[in-house]
C-alpha cells in the first residue's frame, strides 16, 4: 500500500512517540513575525534557553506594518514597540530578519515561497493559521500558537497528533474569470467550516494540476477556513519551475538531486485516503460570501439563502443576514460596496495583481468606493511596478500601497469605518475582522474585487474580461 | 514551577454558557488587542466587541463574572491561531471549556497553557447550558481524571483526547522540557534531512 505525501513527510520528521501518545515532530522551517513571537522569546529568556536552530528560523514583519507611511518610528507607538521587540529578539538570538530596511520584507506567507525558503517535503510551522499556504509546494505546513512558537524556538520540535487525509479532486477546467479563490470558497461551502477538523486536505485533479503555484497557494491558504489545519498539493514540474533560481532554493546539480527527492515525496498512486471528495471544476462560477464565516458563499448568479434553506443552520443564517443587513432571497449581485481591498496572504501575489489590473485597466473606480491594492511583498511590488501595474491601478483610482497584511485583519491603520461593506480578496469575513465591529466583508477573488470597485457593487467579472 | 505544581486533575466552579456555533478567535479577542508584546491585561478584553453589541452577552453579565467553566457549542475557537484567545479566557478566570467541538489550533493552544478542553454530546451541552442559565451560582466539577462533569445533581461523561488528558494530569502541558529531553536525537534527525544538508 502506498503512502500519502502527508504520511511520508510526517514519518520522516517524527523524532519519537511521546508518553502522551503524541508525536515529537521536527520542524524544518520556522517562520516568525512580530505578533505571535515576542512572548515566546520572553519565555526563552526566563528559562535561559537559546534558539536551537537559528539557521532554520526566518523572521519578517507584516501584520502591524502601516502600508501608507512606512518610515520609522511608526506613528503608532504600540506598533513601533512590537517591531523594536522583534528586532531586538532576532539580534539577540541570531535569527535572520527581513524587516522594512531590507528589500525582502512582506507577508510571511508571501516571502517564504518567493525566497525559496518553502520547499517540498518540509515541515513548516509559523504562529499564524494561514501557514497552510506553504502546502502549495508539497510541504506539511501549519499554524501554531505562541507557546508552541516557544517550543519550536527552543527545540525545533512540536508535540502534536497526526491528521487524517482527505483527497479533494477538482475535475474539469475552470472557466474564464474563475479562479482558485472561487474553487476554495466552493469547497468550504460544500464541506463546511468545520468539515476539515482532524484532516489535512490534499488538493488534486486536473483543475489543480493546471493551476500556477500562486493559485495553489490561494487554495492551501484557506484550508484552515474549512477547519483543515493543513492543505497541500503534490509537488510537480510547475512547482519545481517556480523554485528554480530562488535565493534559498538549491542550485545547479543540487537542484537536480532535490527534484528527484521532491518527486519521491509526492503521494503514491495507490495511497489510501481517509476520505475522498470530487468537485466539478467546470461548474464553478465566481463566488461571493454573504455571511460571517467563509463557508457562507454563493455563486455570483445566485441568491442569498433564506434561514430555512435546506441544509442551512437556520440560526446561523439568520444571525449572519441580520449582521450583514442583507435580504434572504435577494441576488448577491448588486450588493453595494464602500471599500475594495486587493491584498492579504490569500491574494496579493503578482498573478493576483495582474488579474485585478486586467479588470481595472481603462476603467474608473466608482466615485463612492475607496479602493486599495496592497502587494504582498516588496518583491511583488517591484515586479508589479516593472510591468506598470501600479500605473494601471492609479489611473483607475485605486491607491497603490506598501507591502503588509493591511485591511485583512485591522492591526494597522487600514481598517473599515462603521458599517462599511468591503469587497475583499482576503480570507475571513468574521464579524469585526476588518477593524470595525460593525464592518462587513464580502470575500471574493481579486478580479471580482476590482469589478466591484468599478461597478460600485457586486458584479460578475466575466462580463468585464474581454 | 515543576510539573507536579502544574498538574490539573479537576476544575471546579460556576459555569458560563455561551451559545452559538463557529465562535471564532477574532470574536474571543479582537485583533487590536494583539498589539502588545505581553499577554498582560487580555482577560478584560475577552469578547469585547460582542459584549458591546450584545448587552445580554453572558460575558457582559455580572452574574457570570466569577465563572471558571465555559460551556460552548460547535467549532469553538475557529479562525486565527492567536494564543491570545485562550490566554484571554484563562486570564478572565476560565479554567476549562466544555463544548460540542473545538477548532484544532484552539484546542492545541489551550492545552499548552493548561486550559482544559473537553467535549460532550449536544444533549449534555444543552443540559449544562440550561443548568448554568437557570442558576449562575450552580457549582460544577469537571474531572480530568474521570473524564466527567458533575452538574445539576448528575454526572455526565466527557471526551478528553488521551494526549490532552495525559499532559494535564502529569503537568507536562508545557512541552518544552519534554521536547528537549533527547536533543541528540533531534540533532541527528535534523542532520539527516536532505534539505538541511543542501541535497
Amino acid at each position: 500500500m502506498g503512502r500519502t505525501l502527508f504520511q511520508k513527510v510526517w514519518d520522516l520528521h517524527a523524532v519519537r512517540r511521546l508518553p502522551s501518545g503524541q508525536t515529537q515532530l521536527f520542524i524544518g522551517l520556522h517562520l516568525i513575525h512580530e505578533v505571535t513571537s515576542p512572548q515566546a522569546f520572553d519565555m526563552l529568556r526566563q528559562r535561559g534557553a537559546r534558539v536551537a536552530f537559528p539557521e532554520r528560523t526566518y523572521a519578517t514583519v507584516d501584520h502591524i506594518v502601516p502600508t501608507l507611511d512606512q518610515r520609522r518610528p511608526f506613528a503608532d507607538e504600540l506598533a513601533e514597540q512590537m517591531l523594536a521587540a522583534l528586532e531586538r529578539n532576532c539580534r539577540e538570538f541570531g535569527v535572520t530578519l527581513s524587516d522594512l530596511s531590507t528589500d525582502r520584507q512582506g507577508i510571511v506567507h508571501v516571502i517564504g515561497p518567493e525566497l525559496g525558503l518553502t520547499q517540498p517535503g518540509m515541515t513548516i510551522a509559523c504562529g499564524d493559521s494561514h501557514t497552510s499556504t506553504h502546502g502549495a509546494f508539497g510541504a506539511v505546513a501549519f499554524g501554531i500558537g505562541t507557546s508552541q512558537v516557544r517550543d519550536v524556538l527552543a527545540s525545533q520540535c512540536l508535540a502534536i497528533d497526526p491528521l487524517k487525509v482527505r483527497r479533494i479532486a477538482v475535475s474539469g477546467a475552470l472557466g474564464p474569470g474563475v479562479y482558485a479563490k472561487d474553487v476554495i470558497l466552493e469547497i468550504i461551502a460544500r464541506l463546511g467550516v468545520r468539515g476539515g477538523v482532524g484532516y489535512a486536505y490534499e488538493y488534486a485533479g486536473p483543475a489543480v494540476e493546471r493551476m500556477s503555484v500562486d493559485e495553489r497557494m490561494t487554495m492551501c491558504n484557506m484550508s484552515i477556513e474549512g477547519g483543515a489545519r493543513i492543505g497541500y498539493v503534490n509537488p510537480d514540474e510547475t512547482c519545481f519551475e517556480y523554485l528554480a533560481g530562488r535565493p534559498f532554493a538549491p542550485a545547479g546539480a543540487a537542484f537536480e538531486r532535490a527534484k528527484t527527492w521532491w518527486r519521491s515525496m509526492a503521494s503514491d498512486p495507490d495511497a489510501a485516503y481517509d476520505d475522498e471528495v470530487e468537485i466539478d471544476g467546470n461548474a464553478i462560477e465566481p463566488r461571493v460570501t454573504w455571511g460571517i464565516n467563509p463557508g457562507q458563499s454563493v455563486g455570483v448568479s445566485e441568491r442569498i439563502p433564506a434561514p430555512g434553506a435546506a441544509g442551512g443552520d437556520a440560526d446561523a443564517v439568520g444571525e449572519a443576514l441580520e449582521f450583514m443587513g442583507l435580504t434572504a432571497g435577494a441576488p448577491i449581485q448588486g450588493t453595494k460596496v464602500d471599500v475594495a481591498f486587493v491584498g492579504s496572504c490569500t491574494n496579493s501575489r503578482l498573478s493576483d495583481l495582474r488579474e485585478a489590473a486586467r479588470v481595472a485597466s481603462g476603467r474608473k473606480v466608482s466615485p463612492h468606493v475607496k479602493a486599495l491594492v496592497v502587494p504582498g511583498s516588496k518583491d511583488v511590488s517591484r515586479a508589479a511596478e516593472a510591468e506598470g501595474l501600479h500605473e494601471v491601478f492609479r489611473a483607475a483610482g485605486f491607491e497603490w500601497r506598501g507591502a503588509g497584511c493591511s485591511m485583512c485583519l485591522a492591526m494597522n491603520p487600514d481598517r473599515l469605518q462603521g458599517r462599511e461593506v468591503c469587497a475583499s480578496s482576503s480570507n475571513r469575513n468574521f464579524k469585526g475582522r476588518q477593524g470595525s465591529p460593525t464592518g462587513r466583508t464580502l470575500l471574493m477573488s481579486p478580479a471580482m474585487v476590482a469589478a466591484a470597485a468599478v461597478a460600485g457593487e457586486v458584479t460578475d467579472v466575466r462580463g468585464m474580461l474581454g | 514551577m515543576d510539573n507536579n505544581d502544574r498538574r490539573i486533575d479537576r476544575v471546579e466552579g460556576t459555569a458560563i454558557p455561551l451559545r452559538g456555533n463557529n465562535i471564532d478567535t477574532d470574536r474571543i479577542i479582537p485583533a487590536r488587542f494583539l498589539k502588545a508584546i505581553t499577554f498582560d491585561g487580555l482577560g478584560e478584553h475577552a469578547f469585547e466587541d460582542d459584549r458591546r453589541s450584545m448587552p445580554d452577552h453572558p460575558f457582559a453579565n455580572p452574574a457570570y463574572a466569577g465563572a471558571s467553566i465555559l460551556i460552548v457549542n460547535e467549532n469553538f475557537g475557529s479562525g486565527s491561531s492567536r494564543e491570545h484567545a485562550p490566554q484571554a479566557l484563562k486570564r478572565r478566570g476560565i479554567g476549562a471549556c466544555v463544548g460540542q467541538s473545538f477548532s484544532e489550533i484552539f484546542l492545541g493552544n489551550s492545552t499548552t497553557i493548561g486550559l482544559a478542553c473537553a467535549t460532550a454530546s449536544a444533549a449534555d451541552i444543552e443540559l449544562l447550558m440550561a443548568a448554568a442559565e437557570r442558576d449562575p451560582e450552580a457549582v460544577m466539577t469537571l474531572s480530568v481524571e474521570a473524564r466527567s462533569i458533575q452538574a445539576a445533581g448528575r454526572t455526565l461523561p466527557l471526551n478528553i483526547p488521551g494526549a490532552v488528558r495525559e499532559s494535564l494530569l502529569t503537568g507536562q502541558w508545557d512541552a518544552t522540557g519534554l521536547l528537549l529531553d533527547d536533543f541528540d536525537t533531534v540533532r541527528r534527525l535534523g542532520a539527516s534531512l536532505p534539505y538541511v544538508g543542501g541535497f
